[in-house]
């Protein structure tokens, strides 16, 4: 009599503990990529492990090790985030989140975390999506499309360096890339930390990727919570394709086929040339 | 005998309810005037050289505007409005215009409803990023070329949101984003009128971007006009 009592009151508190779990994973943030669903509770484990240091306990950016970091570590209560494939504006795409874990930022202390699996990346993009109320009232943007990329001719190359002059890059950026242009010195971001200009001389790999996509699709969607502002409105895609290829020239530490093809003009030759070089050369096509 | 008291009493109320929403257009009103105590800080002249296109629009050269003085210690670009007692109002049709014409934000405050449209436009022969600083609505950040026609936004909450243009660093502005209609922004005077307040008790919150803000308690009855100043202490830096 009574064991069947125990049995009873057992088999009540199991159901009592599935619904609650069942509630519970109901409120929980999901992240979606593929066939891959990411749950915050397993994400929150590996953010206390490996993130909490620099972006800190509250996911504020104020971490530990946060003083001595330049850049300062991503705020995710506030949300505000670079590397976009949505319009300037709105949330990045779980996949946005997702990519920017794994590729890291480079010239910034984020480290690529490719140590972790797809499974535990997608946990953590979904536990980054609970550290601010941003998540819960707006929904992600809606992705750019980004055109296929025309061919490379010349023409295209120099198209794009009239771009570069008439959009006025060079105010910030340069005239030959270096990220020295007349306001670079005084940029700050939005949290009024002193920031620069992507230098396009150094190497081939910006903040949000290394592709000639990832090129195109930084410079429409600009990087919010930066001075580099959105082009979306204001340029046409072949133009925004014919910058690409411009801004892949300015590269004179890492060979690409945009360079090799500019340095085969008389015009392109004479003026990678005349560049000054700064650290040590990358790539096959340049001597040392 | 109870129930009918009841229901005349609820009658009275509904009439005088109905009286109060029939006399809104023609409510009372609170004017004021905003002044300064002590010196400001004194508007520094902006160097343009670095863009030749804006700095020949200006024959003298533009001075900051943080802080804009008028006579008689009158303050200038204060946002004076009721911040408690009025309901929330849906946005007007019209949009508000801003401009950037010689490398400066025109008006330098501009003051709009929640959800009602914002123009901005470019009249310069240089490129400008409008880059709004908000902290509750969604921060953007768009570049707007020469000749690009004017863009358009809005914004859902109510917030004070600092603007700059990250090409040309002296370049600042602000808007001022409000969630009824009873609001104005202070000119050369430092006066400033909020006309067809329904009878009932208001908090007036006078708003400068470099002297923050202050608040009042203001009991509108009838159609009166009732006085309200505000005073703030400038800071010599």
């Amino acid at each position: 009599m009574r064991a069947t009592k125990t049995v009873k009151w057992m088999f009540i508190a199991t159901a009592a503990l599935l619904a609650l779990a069942s509630l519970a994973s109901a409120q929980e943030s999901e992240a979606h990529l593929g066939k891959l669903t990411g749950h915050a509770s397993a994400g929150k484990q590996l953010y206390y492990r490996f993130c909490w240091g620099c972006h800190g306990f509250r996911g504020d950016g104020n971490g530990e090790n946060a003083p001595y970091l330049n850049p300062t570590p991503r705020n995710f209560v506030q949300a505000t985030f670079k590397c976009r494939s949505t319009v300037t504006g709105t949330l990045p795409t779980d996949e946005d989140l997702y990519n920017s874990i794994g590729r890291g930022f480079n010239t910034t202390n984020m480290p690529s975390w490719i140590s972790l699996s797809n499974q535990q990346r997608v946990d953590l993009v979904a536990f980054i999506k609970t550290l601010s109320p941003r998540w819960k009232n707006d929904k992600p943007g809606v992705p750019i499309t980004v055109r296929p990329e025309p061919k490379l001719t010349v023409e295209s190359i120099k198209h794009g360096q009239e771009l570069f002059q008439k959009l006025e890059c060079w105010k910030c950026h340069g005239q030959e890339g270096y990220g020295d242009g007349p306001s670079a010195a005084t940029l700050t971001d939005s949290n009024d930390q002193p920031i620069r200009p992507y230098n396009f001389s150094v190497g081939s790999r910006f903040k949000c990727g290394a592709t000639n996509q990832d090129l195109y699709t930084i410079f429409i969607t600009g990087l919010d919570g930066t001075p580099m502002p959105s082009f979306a409105d204001v340029v046409k895609p072949e133009d925004a394709w014919d910058l690409v290829h411009f801004l892949r020239t300015l590269q004179v530490t890492h060979k690409s086929p945009e360079l090799t093809l500019w340095e085969s003009t008389k015009e392109g030759a004479q003026e990678v040339a005349s560049k000054k070089i700064y650290g040590t050369p990358t790539g096959s096509g340049i001597k040392q | 005998m109870r129930m009918k008291q009841v229901y005349i009493a609820g009658l009275g109320v509904l009439a005088a309810s109905a009286i109060a929403v029939y006399a809104a257009p023609s409510g009372g009103t609170i004017s004021g005037k905003v002044t300064y105590q002590g010196t400001p800080a004194k508007a520094k002249p902006i160097d343009m050289s670095k863009e030749p296109s804006c700095a020949k629009q200006h024959a003298t050269p533009v001075t900051t505007e943080t802080v804009v003085t008028g006579p008689n210690n009158s303050l200038e670009n204060v946002v004076v409005y009721v911040s408690a007692g009025a309901p929330d109002e849906s946005a007007p049709s019209e949009a508000v215009k801003f401009d950037q014409k010689g490398c400066q934000y025109i008006p330098h405050v501009l003051a709009f409803q929640v959800n009602q449209t914002l123009e901005i436009a470019n009249d310069d022969q240089t490129s400008h990023n409008i880059h709004p600083l908000p902290r509750i609505n969604r921060e953007w950040n768009k570049s707007q070329p020469p000749g690009t026609p004017p863009m358009t936004d809005k914004y859902d909450k109510p917030e004070f949101i600092p603007v700059k243009c990250n090409i040309h660093p002296w370049m600042h502005g602000n808007f001022a984003v409000m969630k009824n209609s009873h609001y104005a922004v202070t000119q050369g005077e430092g006066s400033f009128t909020l006309p067809n307040l329904p009878p009932g008790k208001y908090t007036i919150t006078a708003w400068h971007e470099s002297y923050g803000d202050q608040t009042q308690e203001v009991t509108i009855s009838g159609s009166e006009t009732k006085s309200v100043n505000f005073v703030f202490k400038a800071k010599p830096y």
